[in-house]
């Protein structure tokens, strides 16, 4: 095993490095059911981490620990060294951790453009009067921030759509969006709950050259949990599996795909 | 330009001298607009000489060598322009490619003109040329303009374009002498480019143009339609195509005008109305594509605005043509066009980013009168010109007040045309090409000693204007079994006229009687099946739909009622026709990159079909090999219905009867 400062080279060159977020034996109960049964597991700065698992193995729940939105009832969080107490979502935000959702939550009456600089509003501190005057630091900060919107629009190559309002989009295209505006925040760590589903092959494989791209390009830590086990096993570095609540592997994908409990979970077995 | 004189005798030899005048002269006037992050970019000529030299300067630096071939592949952006300037510069010639060829298309192109140097857009087009790999071990040197995804890969034969430039930079002292004195060495009859035709059939041929070839074109016709350095084009088409190269390149240097270039190709539309040219030049599809639209998005709109559309739109077609062609026009006429102007032609010329076009070609097929007449009658300078790769573009164009939609206009300046007995149009002039690349059999078979070069289009000059009328390509037109003149192309034209065809493709030859494959345009057909409230799941299903087929026969039996006008050409009366279950696409092979029908590849893919149209049979099942975007293949299984089409049967006898 690693130690948790060292750092690490990807066999595609990627650069590897310290343990950023640790999460230490979680537990998570909603009345009397435990959707999360006391896991550990760590994400290193710059490393693709995927959460795997069967329908219900609480994945989202697990990402949402991540988030900050749900907190624990046992357990600790530690983020960049310092341990998390429970937190407003803004709060979270404003420590540089941005999410996609499974079902996809943009302002559908607002154009791509308008949707993307969402993602910018922790970075505005203009007050609400120059706001709605448009001067001073308010137009400043507006260009600037637009400058870097642009520059994922860009990225994302969705300039042919930046003013078309977002309802109009077709569903893989809406991912898209909702990433830029993820990434708009410029985050340390992103979160993509389900980032593929129900998107056609074309349209899985521009996201995985953009997941991988953004990986890449800022460096950026990501965390998503996929379905599509030939997307994971290609994408992520290292890999969480869960089952009814419980990790039951943990580590690179060939030594995950190697694992007899994961096989077991996800190919069933005769009990006895 | 006011230069009067042969270009030559000014020392304006090249493309380089040219950015070198240029640069003096218009120094500060725009020579590129590129539109990124949202906002348009631009370069004077002055800056742009600076970022082309300093590109040379770091081509130069990576050994860049007098005669090596680079090759050029992505979208039109500034970079890549300057990319081939500055290998011309070097004494290199560029090579412009088609950046949706595949990998095997692009390795025979590399392969043929051992391209050393490659300048990729972007990750995309570099893969392609590391997957080639071993098959064209020409190639020594990436430079790639677009970085994103570019960290990882192995650079010790890659480097990112703004780093080229850089490196020249910062080489400027040590490299500047011997720069200048290649550029220096630059003259009339050294190679400006070289780009591959496509080709109908065949490997492609690469065709060599000099500097000669370039420049007097661009000097010709940029007299002719008056070009000067306040014009505007958006450059959208591919770079590869001759087109591009002569308008964006030749002319633009020459005038001395400023290129446009969009920010993707699915803004293209946006920003053409936002640049808003004053020359324009579209293949015909474009044209069809925007109509189509415009109709589309009228039967959407309210009553009042839908009879303002149409009352308007019949004083246009009045009076509009006259009006451009300055013919006389009566007080009324000219009032109800001012007030159509108003309310109709001026918004929606700006909708559609045409408010500014002084001058508008379209070429590379025929044109339908209709859609000709509409942007016409709109007061758009909209003209046609007939040309080829091997001629620099330019063969024949129509001139201001002498535009029709069934000719392609007078020989270009200093052209010469003759038409053989054959009917073949043969042209001679200052743009024929010097050779094909490594081919002189072909070179020979195409270009006699006097410098004839044989188009392979069949036509003649029209009586009443003296233009050229093109009829089709000389080696299409046959026989039928009857020896009455099968020529497809004449009727595929006349069946793309409808909105609702995309692609048509005529059989016949030999035959006793033609029949017809048609595509139908899944917008305007999908629009239609949407308004009558008629489900479908697919193309497929749609092209199948027995409405549907009802419509394209209306249409087909309009045709043939309107071949059977032309009494050589009555017998190409279409007896039998089905609807294709799948588009071609130049993916499969059916048709080339600027979307020519290639009738051998079709005839052989397709020939359970042909048989289905000959033996009588209602009904045909086939299976059809399809190639994806990222190179895999599948295949669609589909049992397409034959339909009988109305002839008129005594236009039929009488050419019997001859």
């Amino acid at each position: 095993m690693l130690d948790a400062a060292e750092n690490q080279t990807t066999a595609d060159g990627r650069q590897i490095g310290p343990v950023v977020m640790d999460l230490k034996n979680i537990t998570l109960r909603f009345g009397g059911v435990e959707a999360i049964k006391n896991i550990s597991f760590d994400i290193r700065e710059g490393e693709i981490r995927a959460i795997i698992g069967p329908n219900g193995a609480g994945k989202s729940s697990m990402l949402n620990v991540i988030s900050g939105f749900y907190v624990p009832q046992e357990g600790e969080v530690w983020f960049k060294g310092y341990r998390r107490g429970p937190m407003r979502p803004y709060q979270v935000a404003r420590l540089g951790i941005a999410r996609t959702f499974q079902n996809i939550a943009l302002f559908d009456g607002m154009s791509v453009l308008d949707n993307i600089m969402t993602g910018r509003l922790n970075k505005m501190k203009a007050g609400f009067l120059s706001q709605a005057l448009w001067w001073g630091r308010a137009e400043a900060e507006e260009i600037a921030n637009r400058a870097q919107v642009e520059k994922i629009i860009d990225f994302l190559e969705i300039q042919n759509i930046r003013k078309t309002p977002v309802g109009r989009l077709p569903y893989g295209l809406k991912k898209r969006v909702e990433l830029a505006r993820a990434l708009a925040a410029e985050p340390q760590i992103l979160l993509l709950d389900e980032p593929m589903a129900g998107m056609n092959v074309e349209e899985k494989e521009d996201m995985s050259r953009f997941i991988l791209d953004v990986n890449d390009e800022f460096g950026t830590t990501t965390v998503l949990i996929e379905h599509d086990m030939g997307v994971v096993m290609d994408l992520s570095d290292r890999v969480v599996v869960m089952d009814y609540g419980r990790k039951i592997g943990d580590g690179t994908p060939d030594e995950v795909r190697n694992n007899q409990e994961v096989i077991d979970a996800y190919l069933g077995v005769a009990h006895d | 330009m006011a230069e009067t004189a042969r270009p030559a005798d000014n020392g304006l030899q090249s493309i380089p001298a040219l950015l070198a005048r240029n640069a003096t002269s218009l120094g500060n006037r725009p020579a590129y607009r590129e539109k990124e992050f949202g906002i348009w970019q631009s370069w004077s000529w002055s800056e742009a000489a600076e970022e082309i030299r300093a590109l040379a300067l770091g081509m130069l630096s990576l050994d860049l060598a007098p005669g090596d071939h680079v090759a050029v592949i992505g979208r039109n952006r500034p970079a890549h322009y300057w990319a081939m300037i500055a290998a011309q510069m070097c004494g290199a010639v560029p090579v412009p490619l088609y950046q949706d060829a595949v990998a095997e298309e692009m390795a025979y192109v590399l392969n043929h003109c051992g391209a050393r140097f490659v300048i990729c857009g972007d990750q995309e087009q570099v893969d392609k040329v590391l997957d080639v790999g071993d098959d064209a071990r020409s190639v020594e040197q990436i430079i790639y303009t677009d970085k994103r995804g570019m960290r990882k890969y192995d650079h010790t034969r890659m480097n990112a374009l703004a780093d080229v430039q850089a490196e020249g930079r910062a080489a400027s002292q040590r490299l500047s002498p011997e720069l200048d004195r290649r550029i220096a060495g630059l003259d009339y009859d050294s190679t400006c480019v070289m780009l591959y035709t496509s080709g109908t059939t065949g490997k492609p041929k690469g065709v060599v143009l000099s500097n000669r070839n370039i420049i007097e074109t661009a000097k010709n016709t940029s007299e002719f339609d008056g070009l000067t350095h306040r014009d505007e084009v958006l450059a959208y088409l591919p770079m590869a195509w001759v087109g591009d190269f002569i308008f964006s390149m030749g002319q633009a240097t020459w005038s001395g005008f400023t290129v446009n270039c969009p920010e993707s190709a699915a803004t293209m539309m946006t920003d053409l109305r936002e640049i808003g040219p004053t020359y324009f030049f579209a293949p015909p599809r474009v044209f069809e594509g925007q109509l189509t639209n415009v109709m589309i998005r009228m039967e959407d709109a309210g009553p009042v605005k839908r009879w303002l559309f149409r009352h308007y739109m019949a004083v246009a077609n009045r009076v509009g043509p006259s009006l451009l062609d300055g013919k006389p026009v009566g007080l009324g006429g000219r009032l109800s066009y001012a007030l159509g102007n108003l309310f109709i032609y001026g918004p929606l010329k700006n909708t559609l980013g045409y408010s500014r076009i002084r001058v508008g070609y379209t070429a590379g097929e025929a044109i339908g009168p209709e859609i000709f007449d509409f942007y016409r009658s709109l007061g758009i300078n909209l003209k046609q010109l007939y040309g080829q790769t091997e001629a620099s573009v330019f063969i024949t164009q129509q001139p201001d007040g002498g535009v029709r939609s069934d000719t392609v206009g007078v020989p270009s300046p200093g052209v010469e045309l003759k038409i053989a007995e054959s009917g073949e149009v043969f042209y001679r002039g200052p743009g024929t090409f010097v050779e094909y690349y490594k081919n002189p059999e072909s070179t020979a078979s195409t270009k006699d000693a006097e410098g004839w070069v044989a188009t392979g289009d069949a036509g003649f000059f029209d009586e009443g204007t003296g233009q050229l009328r093109i009829i089709d390509r000389a080696k299409d037109v046959g026989k039928m079994a009857d020896g009455s003149m099968f020529a497809p192309k004449y009727v595929e034209n006349k069946l793309k006229f409808y909105p609702n065809i995309l692609e048509a493709v005529v059989l016949g030859n030999g035959r006793d009687y033609c029949t017809a494959m048609i595509n139908i345009d899944l917008s305007a057909v999908g629009n239609w099946a949407e308004r009558n409230n008629i489900a479908y799941a697919s193309y497929q299903e749609l092209a199948g739909h027995p409405q549907v087929y009802a419509t394209i026969k209306s249409h087909v039996e309009e045709v043939n009622r309107s071949v059977a006008e032309d009494p050589m050409l009555s017998g190409c009366q279409i007896h039998r026709f089905l609807v294709l279950h799948k588009e071609l696409d130049a993916d499969d092979g059916e048709l080339t990159r600027t979307r020519k029908v290639r009738r051998a590849v079709i005839a052989e893919k397709f020939a359970d079909l042909v048989n289905a149209l000959y033996d009588g049979s209602a009904s045909v099942y086939t299976e059809t090999e399809v190639t994806y975007e990222d190179g895999r293949k599948g295949a669609i299984k589909a049992t397409l219905q034959i339909e009988d089409a109305a002839v008129v049967p005594g236009a039929l006898q009488k050419v019997a009867a001859e």
